[in-house]
């Protein structure tokens, strides 16, 4: 078995790693300016949940965290194909995705 | 020994392509980056005695969504630098919220009282016949519906895309 997900150790370490994907995700969302780019953020943070799920289920030797993870996936897909429409479709009508130029719904 | 040698491989290279996904300054390197980082995590599965998530995770995300995302970045020719990249007060706070986040959720990892966990000794899990158990028996109703879902997205994404009728 890894040791790394070992009971028996105080640290585990995909723990840390995965809170660090889901803050590097994060900070995307808020760094970037490009939608495009903000949507993959998005993907990095459910990979970092997913990661969690999955370290967690080796963990316990249970397998719902990875049938959870299945669900998140589906979610992921469908939320990725929509997303790339809206993309598409806001090219086509302003000719931009940059996040600056979207601010008719700010109050 | 050597599992936590290419653990320590694997995690350093999908926080680099992660933090190259951020940082990188033309979208398609994003996206190449991105994929790196996914098949560093399927990597992560496959050390996690889930091989099926993995083989799975590459087919949906490096061989679906990424393939996606890159056919609309060179569709729409985004290729190109949006607005000035220079630094400025967003993108600091940007970063300081960032780190803070991690900050806050080690900190609440670290007051967890993770390691009295006693581990059941059931090890044969992950492959493809315990998930399609589990997926088919308590888990029957979700995955019908997230088909129905799919079929949904579908019908919304063609439906948004398509040019409007005059």
């Amino acid at each position: 078995m890894n040791p790394i997900t070992n009971p028996e150790s105080t640290t585990n370490w995909y723990l840390f790693l995965s809170c660090l994907l889901f803050s590097i995700g994060v900070m995307g969302v808020l760094f970037r300016k490009n939608a495009l780019i903000i949507l993959m953020c998005i993907e990095l943070m459910l990979n970092a949940v997913n990661l969690l799920l999955v370290s967690f289920s080796a963990y316990s030797g249970n397998t719902d965290g990875q049938t959870f993870v299945f669900f998140i996936m589906v979610v992921a897909a469908a939320e990725v194909a929509v997303g790339l429409a809206l993309m598409v479709s806001i090219y086509r009508n302003i000719g931009s995705i940059d996040i600056q130029s979207l601010n008719k719904l700010k109050w | 020994m050597e599992s936590t040698i290419v653990f320590y491989l694997l995690s350093a290279l999908s926080v680099i392509s992660a933090l190259f996904v951020v940082f990188s300054r033309s979208p398609i390197y994003s996206v190449l980056s991105l994929i790196v980082c996914f098949f560093t995590i399927a990597g992560h599965y496959i050390m996690l005695n889930a091989q099926f998530l993995a083989i799975i995770h590459i087919i949906v995300y490096a061989g679906a969504i990424m393939v996606l995302m890159l056919f609309t970045v060179m569709l729409l020719n985004l290729n190109k630098e949006l607005g000035t990249h220079k630094f400025n007060l967003t993108k600091l706070m940007a970063v300081i919220t960032g780190g803070l986040m991690f900050l806050v959720i080690i900190a609440s990892v670290k007051s967890s009282s993770l390691a009295n966990y006693q581990a059941p000794a059931y090890l044969n899990i992950g492959n493809a016949e315990d998930i399609g158990m589990k997926l088919f028996t308590d888990y029957l109703l979700p995955f019908e519906i997230s088909s129905v879902l799919f079929v949904s997205a579908m019908i919304s994404a063609v439906l948004l895309a398509k040019k409007e009728v005059k």
